[in-house]
Parts: structure tokens; C-alpha cells; sequence
């Protein structure tokens, strides 16, 4: 039960307001309708996440009694204050702070990649900025575009550190932190190396928290155009299940809208020889790791089992945890399923020579471009998948392409590696995974038909759940994480010998993948994302069937190809390794 | 080993056992003494180097960024080879207006080694420091742990000759 703190009357702008002590005048002012404009502040209250550094001073509002611009967003509530957010002081006191982060920002804006999607630049119109009246010293870093799954430029840094407390406080990776003093402050890597040298995972929630255009996804649409033009190539996407439930909000829809079909047929117009689901790939990935998670219950082998369809999340498994390399399962991630299949299965079906195959994935990851560059997720020196586009790269490809999303129809996916249950739909987020695979594991186990396959015990948005199914006579102890600070807390119980789990749902980012690195921006609004969670879980309650080994594909390519699951074949295809990596 | 720089292996195994031996007497939580660490450091191996911080980090269990942090805010700690002698001109604000500046031109000319650089015998380091509070000695220099006050740009050429004459003497 939360208590109930002493009481605080001040006036917001004459308006009077009462508020519980230690409420920010910013949130005072919210309650009352008075909007203060902010830059670094960033509170996504739903996921723990609190950005508070008070550092920009965007923020500042007037204090009648002293005369003096206070930061709202970190300073609270006093009985009897007198606020003005809005008199000559504060607007100019605003003006002034934002043109002076204005004045080393490169300022390339028709260029930019957050060109029409960055906060600064919204801040400079709301605040009628026409004119930057200093000339200062501009910082000259240089641009890591090292690694393959984020770009930083740290010339458009405001040193908000959005990024470090994702990084740090969220994420535990411990990456990204301020280093030097003064003017030479930067936000950057230990030492400066680049991205690829540290123990980055590319989960991607810096991009997703940066107000501005200094971490951005790297921009992989251009290798795609090529292929796409290039008559000898066959080219191949599949679609990620989270990607469906948010693409519409950079076209205008409200979040939470399952657009599927549109973005279907926006792929067949943008040329794409064949269009493939991941949840095809999602409902493969539950068959093979039940079938482990069975295996190592009834064999008594390594418990407990860890999902692995999340790449930021196996990164930082290698980097921080390299010890417990055989606690997640060997299970490729479903793109990259779909993606062995496609130069295989696919090309043997079509005679067409996997060299002449390029396979694009749609995905809302930065993780998923770097995990496709992984060595180990190769067949005969064939990368399984070869290029990775982010939900937002996508958008902007429709957009260059002049293809008007909201007007496209519905279309289905193709055939071979298209169809896909509910289970499949809900991968798109925390607990979504380990849902499907005790909708399977319980029918494996039991041999008995599952009735009620809605576990909602394993659902919500809570850092770290847990919950207990009966199957049969086992009783599964099942926990689940997203957000990799959370995920290490159950690493640290399994590292000591403590956990009581026989299966871990870890997913990297905050909600899971509808809260992805790669997501359109959700600028701090935490509903966003649980739309997006409450789209997949009404899209799995649609389809007409919603357990994963129901998949006719699926059962057609187990007894035309692969034999049975977890057997030699799927072995070779569909499972991978894993190797430990340094922490720096 | 992807980088080589950051390769830990190379360090002076007798300084490390020395490092080790003192983080391991240290009570309580051992992040919370990562200066004591980083002083002690430096102290045993003169600057810290881009390994010996991430070494550092390793052993206190804390992100290589959050060492290279405050390795890199203050002025004090070197992160590279520093001569035998670290000459700190003071540049507060008042050595500067008794003419710090002028004293600070004259060390860089003698010692031919640039502010924050090494000279080519490797005898000195060059640094320009904010207040060491001693006011009333203004201008003031430090070289290691010993104080010159009221220093004018011309008593430079006798003291730079004075280490100079150890060292040969040596």
C-alpha cells in the first residue's frame, strides 16, 4: 500500500493546486493542465524509467517570491509557492537556455535522419526560436558508424543523458557515460571506442530515448534498394510480429492499430519477390524449444532454460555473463530461422541458388541488424539473413518510394513460409514468448488437449514476474524479464545457485519487442506501448488458431525437410552457439 | 584480444599484487572507494593507462566508462606517461593576474614539452592547474610534491637547471 504523503497548496500560474510533498512543480503543473516545455526530462513511469538530470534547464519557470528560474522538473513542490510558467522571465530564461544548446548543435536539420521526429527541433518551433544569437565553439567529434547496428554522432549531443540512464540504470550494460569536464564533456564510450569494441548489446534504447539525431539506427535501406534493383537477385522479406502493431503510427494511426496487410502489400509495390512472416518463424521457434525445454526437464540437463530470440539479450549474456553459456537455449531467433530456411528449403523447392537470394528482415531491433552480422549465423558462408531494416527504416522507405501506406489494401503473406498462429503473435511482447511455448509444452507433455491457452498469469508489464503452471503433474516454475537490468537480477540468482525456475522469458527492452530500439519513437508517452502490448494480445484472440505446432506449414515442412524437431537437420539449420565475450 | 590497448595481461604483475593487496584491505563497498583506487594507482604506476582503468573496473565490478569517467574529470590523474618531474603552473585567478602565464611560457620554452605533454628526455610534464590555494605565495609552481612562490618567469631558468643537474648527477 503506498502512503499517502503531507499535503502541499501552492499556485501554478495563479491557479491554485494541491499536490502530495515531493511532487515536481512540473507534475503539479500537469495535474492542473499547464504545460511546461522539456527537453531532458523523460519519465516512462509504467517501466521504472526516470530520467531526472535537470540538466538542459528547458524546463525553467519563474518563482514569484524569489524572483529566481527554478528547473520544474527536479525541483518540488514547497506549501505557498508562487509559480509563473509562463511570465517575461521564465519564457526568456527558456529561450536563452535552449539557443545556447542551439549554438554548438550542427544545426543540418533538412538532412538529418530525426529531421521532422527530434524534440529539439519541435522545442526550437514551440519556443518561436527564429534567430540563435551566439557564436560559440562547436564540438568536432568524429561519427561512429563502426558497428552494424547504431550510429553515434555526437556532435548533435545535448548531454541530456536520456541514454546514460537507459544504458546504466535500466540496462545495466554500462556503456554510454559522461567523461572529461567543461566544455570537453561528451557522452560517449569508455576510452572512446567504437560501438563494436565495448560490451553494447545494440538493444537499441538509447536510439529510442535520444531526443535528437546523436544515436540513430544505421541506415541499411540503400543496400536494399540496390537489391531490389538488381534484375539477378531474388529478393526476400519477412516481417517481425511487432513491426505489424506499431508502423502505423509514423503514417498517422493511432497506436495500437494491427496493420498486417498494408504492410504487405506496401512490400509486394516496393518490389520484393516474396513476402514472408517471422511469425512463421516465431511459431518454428516454439516447436524446437519446447522440445529442449522438454528434453533438459526430463533428461535432468541444465535448468533453467533462457528464450533466445533476443539478440541484445544474448549479447549481453557473452559480455556479462559469459559463465552461463548453457543456460539459454540453443534455438536461433525466428528471423534468422526463416531466414536459413528461406536459402534452403525455399531454394531447393524454387531451384533457385541461395547466392542469388537476398533476405531482408523487418524488424523493431537495432539488435537484429548486429545479430545478422554474427558469424555463427551462417550457412556454407552464407549469412541466413542479409540485411535488417528497423520498423522506422521501413516507414521511410514507403515514404521515398511515394507509396501512400493509409491508402494500400490488404494483402496476404506468401504461402511457404507465411502462415502463423496466435501464439506467434504475441512474441511481440514481454511474455508473449513463454506463453506460446507452454501452450505447446503442455500439449507435448501431457498429450492432452489444451483448453484454456489464455495464461494470463504470465502476462502484464512488471519488470520481473513469475508465475506456476500445472502441467500434468510437473508443476513449471516459469520467470520472466524484460528490461536487461531486470534479466541480470535472474541471472544473478542462476550464477548463484538460487533460481527456482525451469524456464526464463528475457527480453531486452522495456515491454519487449513492441518497445523495441528500431519502434517508432513513443517520445516518453508509456500508453503507446501498452497499446501496442494490447494490439498483439487481440490479434492472437482473432486468429482461428493459436497454438503454434497447429501450423499447417509448419507440420508440412517438418515432413517434407527438416524430419522432427530438435532431430538432426533442425538441428544444423535452426540452432546456433554461443561464445563468451569481454565486459568493457 | 580486439584491442590491444585494453589488453590487461601486459601489466607489471609485482605492481598489480601491490594494487590487488590494497583493494582487497579496503572495508565496505568497494565502488565507493574507486579515487582511493585510482590515487593509489597512479602512485604505483605512475599514470593510468587505458588497461590498468579498465583493469580497475573489472576488479571494483563497475562499467569501464564510470573509471574512464573520473579518471578523465580530474586534472590530477594522468592517463599517460608523465615525466620524472610534473611541473604545475597554477593559473588561478590570482597567479594568473601576477603573471602565471608568463611563468607557464617559460617552462614550456625551457623544457621544450607543450602543456600536458611529456619533454623529450622525458624529465618533465607540463600542466596548467586551477587554484592550489596557496593565493598568498601567487604565482605559484609546483614540481612533484614541492612548492616555488612568487616565482618570476626569470627564476624559471635556475630551477629547470637545478633538476636537470640531479639528473646528471645520477
Amino acid at each position: 500500500m503506498k502512503l499517502i504523503g503531507k499535503m502541499i497548496q501552492l499556485k501554478i500560474n495563479d491557479i491554485n493546486v494541491t499536490v502530495e510533498q515531493g511532487t515536481t512543480i512540473l507534475d503539479a503543473a500537469k495535474k492542473v493542465g499547464v504545460h511546461i516545455p522539456t527537453l531532458c526530462h523523460l519519465n516512462l513511469e509504467d517501466f521504472g524509467v526516470v530520467n531526472k538530470s535537470a540538466n538542459c534547464r528547458v524546463c525553467v519557470v519563474e518563482d514569484e517570491d524569489t524572483g529566481k528560474l527554478v528547473p520544474s522538473c527536479a525541483q518540488e513542490v514547497k506549501d505557498g509557492m508562487r509559480i509563473q510558467t509562463d511570465s517575461l522571465k521564465a519564457v526568456m530564461g527558456r529561450r536563452t537556455n535552449l539557443e545556447l544548446i542551439l549554438s554548438n548543435h550542427p544545426q543540418d536539420c533538412l538532412v538529418c535522419v530525426k529531421n521532422l521526429d527530434c524534440e529539439l527541433q519541435d522545442l526550437a518551433h514551440e519556443l518561436n526560436i527564429k534567430e540563435i544569437h551566439y557564436q560559440g565553439e562547436k564540438m568536432s567529434h568524429p561519427k561512429d558508424e563502426t558497428s552494424f547496428g547504431i550510429i553515434k554522432d555526437t556532435n548533435k549531443c545535448i548531454m541530456c543523458r536520456r541514454c546514460v540512464t537507459m544504458c546504466n540504470d535500466i540496462q545495466t550494460v554500462g556503456v554510454l557515460g559522461p567523461l572529461k569536464r567543461g566544455f570537453d564533456s561528451v557522452v560517449a564510450t569508455a576510452f572512446h571506442l567504437d560501438l563494436n569494441q565495448t560490451s553494447c548489446t545494440f538493444c537499441g534504447q538509447c536510439v529510442s530515448v535520444c531526443p535528437t539525431g546523436a544515436l540513430t539506427e544505421t541506415n541499411d535501406s540503400p543496400k536494399v534498394w540496390r537489391a531490389l534493383n538488381d534484375p539477378k537477385k531474388h529478393v526476400i522479406v519477412q516481417v517481425a510480429p511487432a513491426v505489424r502493431a506499431a508502423i502505423g503510427e509514423e503514417f498517422g494511426y493511432e497506436p495500437g492499430n494491427i496493420l498486417t496487410g498494408k504492410v504487405v502489400s506496401g512490400l509486394r509495390r516496393l518490389g520484393f519477390d516474396q513476402v514472408f512472416d517471422t511469425n512463421f518463424g516465431a511459431d518454428l521457434t516454439i516447436i524446437e524449444e519446447a522440445t529442449e525445454l522438454v528434453d533438459r526437464i526430463t533428461n535432468n540437463k541444465t535448468l533453467p532454460m533462457l528464450t533466445s530470440c533476443c539478440p541484445a539479450w544474448v549479447q549481453f549474456i557473452e559480455h556479462q555473463f559469459p559463465e552461463l553459456l548453457d543456460v539459454p537455449s540453443s534455438c536461433k531467433s525466428p528471423h534468422e530461422m526463416v531466414g536459413v530456411l528461406v536459402k534452403t528449403y525455399y531454394a531447393e523447392k524454387n531451384n533457385i541458388d541461395p547466392k542469388d537470394i537476398v533476405m531482408v528482415s523487418i524488424m523493431p531491433c537495432t539488435a537484429k541488424k548486429a545479430e545478422a552480422a554474427r558469424g555463427e549465423l551462417n550457412k556454407d558462408g552464407l549469412a541466413d539473413v542479409d540485411h535488417v531494416l528497423t520498423t522506422r527504416e521501413l516507414a521511410r522507405m514507403f515514404m521515398e518510394a511515394s507509396i501512400d501506406f493509409r491508402k494500400l489494401p490488404d494483402d496476404e503473406f506468401d504461402d511457404l513460409l507465411g502462415e502463423s498462429t496466435g501464439a506467434a503473435a504475441i512474441f511481440g511482447t514481454t511474455g508473449g514468448v513463454i506463453e506460446a511455448a507452454t501452450r505447446t509444452a503442455y500439449e507435448m507433455i501431457t498429450g492432452k488437449e489444451l483448453k484454456e491457452v489464455n495464461f494470463k498469469q504470465l502476462r502484464g508489464i512488471e519488470g520481473i514476474r513469475e508465475a506456476k503452471v500445472q502441467i500434468g503433474d510437473l508443476e513449471l516454475n516459469i520467470g520472466i524479464a524484460h528490461g536487461l537490468g531486470n534479466a541480470r537480477k535472474l541471472l544473478e540468482d542462476i550464477r548463484d545457485g538460487k533460481s527456482k525456475f525451469h524456464a526464463i522469458e528475457i527480453m531486452a527492452c522495456p515491454g519487449g519487442c513492441i518497445g523495441g530500439g528500431g519502434q517508432p519513437y513513443h517520445h516518453g508517452h508509456t500508453e503507446v506501448l501498452l497499446k501496442r502490448q494490447i494490439a498483439l494480445y487481440n490479434l492472437d484472440e482473432s486468429m482461428p488458431k493459436r497454438k503454434s505446432h497447429e501450423n499447417e506449414m509448419l507440420i508440412k515442412l517438418y515432413d517434407e525437410y527438416l524430419g522432427t524437431p530438435g532431430g538432426h537437420l533442425s538441428h544444423q539449420l535452426l540452432h546456433t552457439t554461443y561464445s563468451p565475450k569481454e565486459r568493457i | 584480444m580486439r584491442n590491444k590497448i585494453l589488453d590487461t595481461s601486459t601489466l607489471d604483475k609485482e605492481l598489480l599484487a601491490k594494487l590487488d593487496a590494497f583493494i582487497d584491505s579496503l572495508e565496505g563497498d568497494k565502488q565507493e572507494h574507486l579515487i582511493h583506487v585510482l590515487h593509489k594507482a597512479q602512485e604505483l604506476f605512475g599514470y593510468l593507462p587505458q588497461n590498468l582503468q579498465l583493469y580497475i573496473a573489472r576488479k571494483l565490478d563497475l562499467p569501464g566508462v564510470r573509471v574512464n569517467g573520473v579518471v578523465s574529470f580530474y586534472s590530477f590523474f594522468n592517463e599517460k606517461p608523465v615525466g620524472k618531474y610534473t611541473i604545475s603552473v597554477c593559473m588561478g585567478t590570482a597567479c594568473f593576474v601576477k603573471g602565471a602565464d608568463k611563468v607557464l611560457e617559460r617552462v614550456i620554452e625551457l623544457t621544450g614539452a607543450n602543456k600536458n605533454e611529456i619533454s623529450k628526455d622525458g624529465l618533465f610534464t607540463i600542466k596548467d592547474v586551477r587554484c592550489i590555494g596557496a593565493c598568498g605565495l601567487a604565482p605559484v609552481m609546483t614540481i612533484n610534491d614541492k612548492v616555488y612562490g612568487k616565482v618570476k618567469p626569470g627564476d624559471v631558468d635556475e630551477i629547470i637547471r637545478h633538476y636537470r643537474s640531479i639528473e646528471n648527477e645520477s
